[in-house]
């Protein structure tokens, strides 16, 4: 009896050993309990189900299934939980690879972790320049490090510009007025920095006139001060750099108090499905730079936002798209290198050009992508009416105009 | 708008928003700092908790109001209820039986914010959530348009606090927490219970709480960590008026409210100092006064 309970116990040890062979593991950090979290690991599934059942990945003729760990890394809360988790997932499940992350602080030190441990790490989330820089500054310790989203804050700012100029000459061709007044709302945080200095350099060579800066704390419940005294000023365009909740406030209480300016840039919060009730639809005409939306971008952007909501019956963030995207990235050059090997991996990363979700994914020498028109550009979007409008870059298929409120 | 283009914003205009901005600011810290001072007057309790209780009570609306689509007035009255009930029941199972011990009091109160933090996180998610207005429109005093929604708020703000002043000073239980407030050993020796007087002000307070979290949550974002700033702002007005001090947590929070609207149009720049600018004149009015602006100096053991 007692050899049979025995060998029950070993054979029950040994089975998903075995099972594992044929695996190549894949760790998804996120903040599981929040919605940048639940999109990476929805993305991730997408992907997952899809390619398993089309047979996995070829690895040099060896058809291999992808098993995906789920790691809470708890990052908006403590960026010390992000490296434990990042560490647990290599050293305790031996993760293959990495993906994720989104709160830069955490990013940041999960890259050193991933660093270490030589593990190679697909960005889907955080947009500071610092996770590129490193790349180019110690090639050799970094090198593990590619962003497959968003975009990195440099180029964020180019987009955002260009959105920004968009709905300045709507502005001037509906209201005949040569420089609108803008008001610059951004969040006291360090990726908002370099954004304000250029804004407060670049608007007025744009032809705008700015009216001043407002700058509440990220995670601030309340701005009727701030929006009250833009009011004031007479701004016609508010343009926003915000992503924490503080968004939210802001494209609430504007509507609120019925400040005759719209809010224009980048809106974190305004990204999500859930934006138009969280501000119990008071954001009429927000509009905000996305990473990616429903338009057709590329081939594959629509069927992913159909099967997306299909399945979860919610919308994606870029975060789900992002990872979504990595672990098609991941399979394809896998296929092209026979191998696993993470050091065979990355030259062959460093010259693919690869067609995602959201736009065309090609590294520059920093890891970041590349940013430009037949590349990855992002999207801008305005709230109508309760639904997400996209309107640039104008050259895409299904684009929809502009909208200025009536006065 | 179009006269308006080009002039510079007047002076007198930023007084006038800054007058009523910072009222309707006030009311609500007022309600907060008003239920944290009572219960620590009268028992001694620092309720780190307070501002959790508010968190609760936004939640608990939200679902009713939101998820189950009862009305306005029906769900907030079933989430103050609620929450009310719940602290008393958090005041009988953990707070009482450790009453004498003040950290371990200020450490279960930790404990009672964070486990209402993250099961409100495991429940709603870290989401932020948003609540459409009770009241729809905004009125025109001096210039500055306030939305109904606000007004309600100061209206509401005080209502309550005048009713919770005529409990004070116009009803017997009232009387039984003055004294208790004054002295406990005397009360209890004066043949008074004292521990249903305690527990009479943990429900008032909390009730306080909660009606600050129902008529906010409709202007403010409704997620899991809502009740750590106005804790800081809450706890900044009660060392500021003097701890235990109703009149010192009224007039702490027109200072503060005021402080902040100042920070806010006189330097925009700076809006997200406004935290600080308040805890800065917090520290310059202990420096100079101890027990705060209405404070009794801390008499010797008692």
């Amino acid at each position: 009896m007692l050899r049979h309970t025995i060998l029950g116990f070993v054979l029950a040890l040994a089975a998903p050993i075995a099972s594992a062979q044929g695996t190549i593991k894949i760790a998804i950090l996120g903040p599981m309990a929040f919605v940048q979290g639940e999109n990476h690991w929805a993305g991730a599934e997408m992907a997952r189900d899809e390619i398993n059942k089309a047979g996995g990945i070829n690895v040099g003729g060896r058809r291999m299934q992808i098993e995906l760990i789920r790691a809470d890394t708890n990052e908006i809360q403590s960026v010390p939980d992000a490296t434990n988790a990042t560490e647990r997932v290599i050293t305790r499940d031996k993760a293959d690879f990495l993906i994720g992350g989104f709160r830069s602080e955490a990013v940041l030190a999960m890259q050193e972790v991933a660093a270490d441990n030589k593990k190679l790490f697909l960005g889907a989330g955080a947009a500071h320049p610092q996770l590129g820089a490193r790349v180019e500054q110690d090639y050799n310790r970094y090198k593990y490090w590619f962003r497959v989203t968003p975009l990195h804050v440099g180029d964020l700012v180019k987009a955002s510009f260009a959105v920004l100029g968009v709905a300045a000459e709507q502005f001037r061709k509906q209201h005949k007025i040569a420089a609108p007044k803008v008001a610059i709302v951004a969040e006291k945080a360090i990726w908002t920095e370099g954004i304000v200095k250029a804004a407060q350099a670049n608007f007025p060579k744009m032809n705008l006139d700015v009216v001043g800066l407002w700058q509440p704390s990220a995670v601030a419940t309340d701005v009727t001060a701030e929006v009250a005294a833009i009011k004031r000023a007479g701004a016609d365009l508010v343009f926003t750099v915000l992503s924490g909740p503080v968004g939210i406030v802001v494209g609430r209480q504007m509507g609120e108090q019925q400040i005759p300016a719209i809010a224009v840039g980048i809106n974190v919060e305004a990204q999500k499905d859930e934006f138009w009730d969280a501000t119990a639809g008071k954001a009429q005409f927000a509009a905000t730079l996305e990473t990616v939306s429903e338009v057709e971008m590329t081939s594959k952007t629509i069927p992913f936002y159909k099967a997306f909501r299909q399945r979860f019956k919610k919308g994606p963030t870029y975060n789900a798209a992002g990872t979504y995207d990595s672990l098609y990235l991941l399979k394809d050059v896998i296929e092209k290198a026979g191998s696993v090997d993470t050091e065979k991996l990355i030259p062959i990363l460093e010259k693919t050009v690869f067609t995602s979700v959201g736009g065309v994914i090609e590294f520059d020498k920093r890891h970041d992508l590349t940013y430009g028109p037949t590349r990855v550009t992002g999207i801008a979007i305005q709230w109508q009416d309760g639904k997400k409008v996209p309107f640039w870059p104008t050259e895409v298929k299904g684009m929809q105009p502009f909208k200025l409120p009536a006065r | 708008m179009g006269a308006l283009r080009g002039a510079p914003v007047s002076f007198s205009r930023m007084i006038q928003d800054i007058l009523i901005t910072g009222l309707v600011n006030s009311g609500v810290y007022a309600l907060l700092a008003v239920g944290f001072s009572l219960i620590f007057g009268v028992a001694r309790i620092v309720n780190i908790a307070h501002t959790a209780f508010y968190m609760l009570a936004a939640y608990c609306f939200y679902a009713l109001l939101v998820k189950t689509g009862l009305g306005f007035v029906p769900s907030g009255l079933i989430a103050i209820v609620a929450v009310t009930a719940l602290s008393v029941l958090c005041y009988r199972l953990v707070i009482e039986p450790v009453r004498e011990h003040e950290a371990a009091v200020l450490i279960a109160t930790i404990a009672l914010a964070l486990i209402f933090q993250e099961s409100m996180l495991l429940s709603f998610g870290g989401h932020y959530l948003g609540i459409p207005s009770t009241l729809e429109g905004m009125v025109h005093v001096l210039g500055v348009s306030i939305p109904y929604q606000r007004l309600l708020i100061l209206i509401v703000a005080a209502a309550m606090l005048a009713l919770v002043w005529f409990l004070l000073y116009g009803t017997r239980l009232g009387l039984a927490i003055r004294a208790t407030a004054n002295d406990l050993e005397v009360a209890n020796l004066m043949g008074m219970n004292v521990h249903r007087v305690a527990m009479a002000s943990v429900a008032i307070s909390v009730a306080l709480a909660a009606i600050a979290g129902v008529v906010v949550a409709p202007v403010f974002v409704v997620d899991p960590f809502m009740w750590l700033a106005p804790l800081v702002t809450m706890l900044a007005i009660v060392v500021l008026g003097g701890l235990g001090s109703l009149k010192g947590s009224l007039i702490g929070a027109l200072i503060i409210g005021y402080v902040e609207a100042i920070t806010v149009f006189a330097l925009p720049a700076g809006a997200y100092l406004k935290g600080a600018v308040a805890l800065a004149i917090m520290v310059a009015v202990l420096l100079a006064r101890p027990e705060g602006l209405f404070g009794v100096a801390f008499e010797e053991e008692r």
